[in-house]
């Protein structure tokens, strides 16, 4: 935890309000966004028990399955998703804009841009915890490798039409939302815990009712007094006045009140089978339709709370203007979102279950490159992050109070001028450190050359530092106006880089080195794991 | 009965005899070699790319870090100043060592095409990533290959037929800094070390190990050995009597000066401030490490070894000191500036992997924590930092490490497929202080 998020932390304890850790928002919220607050069945991995999925927040729709072992109800649960889901998602890939991508000509073998469709926007899954996001992941791991009738007329049990793509498109929203700043599958408590600093500890923020308490509770209580509330508070059923976000649920739910539902339902169920005459099943439909009613209402009573937090949460995150870079970081979610879309429409077959060794090193490097890309962009555009960068020693800011024109030696000399800043920030200066700072909105750079001896006694106090800037000043013996700064200025310099530099030319899959297995050779159609016994009731 | 004499020396040279028996002419890709700390890993890799180069094969050098490379072109220039080699380099300012130029035989290029043809060619890891070629070198040494990720060994595989890799398993392994538990248990993993992915696809590899640690002191090789290398053990090349630190100035009773006398007579010295969970930067612990580091060099020490019959004065150049975080090392470069000591290395583990001091003086990575993390824990991390010297060790650290340790134990989730790592840093982080617990001073700032 740095210096400056512990300090907003006991800020948080001290005032009983969370602390805001940013002024701008530092990710991209759709105008649109379809919220889903998944519930999953305890002891069953992977079994939804149901979900409240939609755009509008006064009308969410619930789908619930009654039994979750039966693998036909979660069927038709998943298709029901599949038709809230899938026509959302599709709803972006019409609309698209011409753009440019750079492309290895395979004749050639040179780059070449090649003219490419881009989505004019994406669509953004809301869930409420880093643990919805996983679950989708699983439920999308789960369908993906299923065949439907029509693919496969065989096979033993066939998902029903739409289900296997619902499961390619949760997969990439799944592994889209591990790349550093993406926007496709947030998790509110993310958000939130990026924008605020609570009172309590960064494992507490992953709930979301104790999270919202702190940012923004209720008139006249203590963020940390209302959080204890949503945490713990019971009613006289022994039941929690604030469910958790989910997907799990709270245990004392499960054993009380969820459990006997299902028994009743499942009763209700063999009794229908087992009726004899028409009069008697219809009867007995009408005791099951309420047994699956009283499931359908506890389930509702335990996601609605959770999506209407989560709609709280979007309302706070929207009162945030947006950063600078956040539209550049949604072009590459609109870039992920672009890809997928026309893998799915080429007829590539489903992602396979485990990368291979080159895809993996790709991903880690893209992640990393975006990781640091994104440390950086929130530092630039944001200044109480980047405060949190000079409290750390890696920037500092100041005011310009010398500048001496000197030049590089050489045939053409160039101009190198010495800036000399005065600082009350303790940067972590190296011997010739490079140090950047933001003009026009690329990075010019400039060296460390050392600490000029202060006045005595001068009442700015502070350290003065000499730079010499060594780019961005135009081609001629002087430097183009602007490009240096002035006397007075006030500058920022970090002692990060604020671009990234590609990676390692990675060889293609088929050339895998001996040291890696070789080649994975031939792609296998993947199909979905075996039925064992426990698969079926 | 009979007591084995061991020969440091003749095992030594045995083992690297087999090393290059199997790198010249063995019948596999690869060859592994594992070397303790300070166990001659710079010098086998000097004598076969000397060989190699002598038996006519291409050959590329594969190190981590820049000063690595400069460090290998200087050293091969020193046993063969005749011999062409190719310093590959990249297009920033200041690519390379200013010393290189000293050199008519080596070349210096951006360009790999500017260097075909020539014995030997050395870079890094990440600018050989960016290398292509049409005909790969027949031979490749990969430096530190335990330090170097299973996804830059990818991306430079293809530039070669045959490997030798040399690195110390004991120190830190190497890191991503976003998470990668999606590919934990694939043999590929690519955020694991290049020799776990070599191995885990080439099992038939012949795997070597150095057994004797030059740098180390017979006081400190037993207890690095046990704590770090329990499976694979190596032995000190000196004995007790081989090495002496002395102080011309007597001790003035302090806490650093006793911690000093202590680390002089055993090799190890723990100087113990009181139990307190201070932030990162222990403001007293800081204070701590810069007065013994004051102290060690006002006292006129004065280090006898092997090396040479008289002794030689213990100057700043030859203390360092290693922290576990960037900051902390920071601050006490800024404590040592206001008492005065300049030229002193002060430095993370990460970035005194590889280097040798005669005296070390480390700020314990548990000093003054409420917690114990996989990160503070991790055994290279100490290892590192306690197998740097070749005379003394102080360790600075607050006390109540130990109840720290019994109160954390350690909590990584198991990831199936995945290599348990021995010793875990538990029980290494007990067994130093253990050890240290017997050489402490106790100090009130």
């Amino acid at each position: 935890m740095s210096l400056i998020t512990t300090l907003a932390r006991l800020e948080a304890v001290s005032t009983g309000r969370a602390q805001p850790a940013a002024t701008v928002r530092h990710r991209h919220l759709s105008d649109h966004p379809l919220v889903l607050v998944p519930l999953t069945t305890a002891g069953e991995a992977g079994a939804p028990l149901g979900a409240l999925v939609g755009t509008d927040r006064d009308a969410p729709q619930l789908l619930v399955v009654p039994q979750p072992r039966d693998r036909d109800l979660r069927f038709a649960f998943l298709s029901e998703l599949a038709d809230i889901v899938l026509p959302y998602v599709d709803g972006y890939a019409e609309s698209v804009e011409a753009a440019e991508r750079n492309e290895t000509d395979p004749e050639t073998g040179k780059r070449v841009k090649v003219e490419v469709e881009l989505c004019a926007d994406a669509p953004q899954l809301i869930v409420p915890s880093r643990a919805g996001v996983d679950f989708l992941r699983l439920l999308g791991r789960s369908m993906r490798f299923r065949r439907t009738a029509e693919q496969d007329p065989e096979t033993p049990y066939p998902a029903p039409p739409r289900v296997p793509l619902l499961g390619r498109w949760l997969t990439h929203f799944g592994e889209r939302a591990r790349m550093p700043g993406s926007s496709l599958l947030p998790a509110m408590t993310d958000l939130l815990a990026r924008h605020w600093s609570t009172g309590q500890s960064t494992l507490e923020d992953q709930h979301l009712g104790a999270l919202l308490a702190w940012i923004d509770p209720p008139e006249g209580r203590s963020g940390a007094e209302a959080a204890l509330e949503a945490e713990l508070a019971r009613d006289e059923q022994g039941q929690l006045r604030h469910p958790p976000a989910g997907p799990a649920t709270d245990p004392a739910f499960d054993n009380k009140l969820l459990a006997p539902a299902f028994e009743r339902y499942d009763r209700a169920r063999t009794a229908l089978h087992a009726a004899e005459d028409g009069l008697e099943a219809d009867d007995r439909l009408g005791a099951l339709t309420a047994a699956e009613e009283e499931i359908r209402g506890l389930v509702l009573s335990r996601t609605r709370p959770t999506w209407d937090a989560v709609w709280h949460g979007i309302d706070l995150l929207r009162a945030l203007p947006e950063g600078a870079h956040v539209e550049e970081r949604w072009t590459r979610d609109r870039w992920s979102f672009t890809g997928h879309r026309d893998r799915v429409t080429a007829g590539e077959p489903p992602q396979p279950r485990r990368d291979d060794a080159v895809t993996a090193a790709n991903k880690l490097a893209s992640r990393e490159r975006e990781q640091a890309r994104l440390e950086a962009q929130e530092a630039l555009d944001d200044p109480l992050v980047m405060a949190g960068r000079r409290l750390a020693g890696e920037a500092f800011a100041g005011e310009v109070t010398d500048v001496v024109m000197t030049y590089s030696e050489g045939k053409r000399p160039s101009p190198r001028p010495l800036v000399t800043v005065r600082t009350e920030d303790r940067p972590h200066l190296g011997e010739r450190a490079k140090v950047y700072r933001s003009l026009g909105g690329k990075p010019q750079s400039a060296e460390f050359v050392g600490y000029e001896d202060s006045a005595e006694g001068s009442p700015e106090g502070g350290a003065l530092i000499v730079l010499k800037i060594l780019d961005k000043m135009g081609r001629g013996k002087e430097p183009e106006a602007g490009s240096v700064p002035e006397k007075g200025d006030r500058v920022c310099f970090t002692l990060f880089e604020h671009e990234q530099r590609g990676g390692a030319k990675l060889p293609e899959p088929e050339d895998t080195p001996w040291t890696h297995g070789g080649p994975p050779g031939e792609a296998v159609q993947e199909t979905a794991d075996p039925v064992t016994p426990e698969d079926v009731l | 009965m009979t007591t084995q004499v061991f020969d440091p020396g003749a095992a030594a040279g045995e083992a690297t005899e087999a090393i290059l028996r199997d790198t010249l002419h063995g019948a596999h890709r690869g060859v592994v070699v594992d070397s303790p700390p300070g166990a001659g890993k710079s010098t086998l890799v000097v004598r076969a790319a000397l060989e190699l180069a002598d038996a006519g094969r291409p050959l590329m050098v594969v190190a981590q870090t820049n000063a690595q490379v400069d460090d290998l072109v200087l050293r091969l220039a020193e046993k063969n100043p005749e011999l062409p080699v190719g310093r590959l380099h990249s297009s920033d300012a200041d690519p390379y060592d200013k010393a290189l130029d000293r050199l008519p035989q080596v070349r210096k290029s951006a360009k790999a095409g500017d260097l075909t043809g020539l014995p030997v060619v050395i870079s890094t890891a990440a600018k050989w990533g960016h290398v292509k070629v049409d005909e790969p070198w027949a031979h490749a040494i990969v430096d530190e290959a335990y330090q170097m990720r299973s996804d830059s060994l990818l991306a430079v595989a293809g530039l070669f037929e045959r490997a030798l890799f040399v690195g110390d398993p004991g120190q830190l392994d190497p890191f991503a800094i976003v998470g990668s538990e999606q590919w934990a248990g694939l043999s590929y993993d690519p955020s694991a070390s290049a020799v776990t992915t070599l191995l885990a696809h080439n099992p038939e590899l012949p795997q070597h190990r150095l057994p004797v640690s030059w740098r180390l002191p017979a006081s400190a090789a037993p207890l690095v050995s046990d704590a770090f290398y329990p499976y694979t053990p190596f032995r000190s090349g000196t004995d007790h009597d081989d090495r002496r630190l002395a102080f011309a100035v007597p001790s003035d009773g302090s806490g650093p000066d006793k911690v000093i006398d202590a680390a002089a007579e055993s090799g190890w010295g723990l100087l113990e401030l009181p139990a307190r969970h201070t932030p990162r930067t222990d403001p007293e612990a800081v204070r701590a490490v810069a007065a013994v580091v004051r102290r060690l060099l006002d006292r006129g020490g004065a280090a006898t070894s092997e090396r040479s019959p008289d002794p030689t004065p213990l100057t700043a150049d030859r203390i360092a000191v290693g922290t576990a975080h960037r900051d902390q090392a920071a601050a006490v470069r800024a404590a040592l500036a206001d008492l005065g000591v300049a030229d002193v290395t002060v430095d993370t583990a990460n970035r005194l992997q590889g280097r040798e001091y005669d005296v070390t003086v480390v700020l314990h990575p548990l000093s003054g924590r409420p917690d114990a993390t996989a990160f503070h824990l991790e055994t290279g991390r100490l290892c590192v930092l306690a197998s740097r010297h070749r005379h003394a060790c102080i360790v600075v650290c607050r006390a109540g490490v130990s109840d720290l340790l019994d109160d954390y134990p350690s909590t990584e989730p198991v990831q199936l497929g995945t290599l348990v790592k021995f010793p875990d840093g538990w029980e290494a982080n007990h067994a130093v202080l253990a050890r240290l617990g017997e050489h402490r001073v106790a100090w009130r700032p």
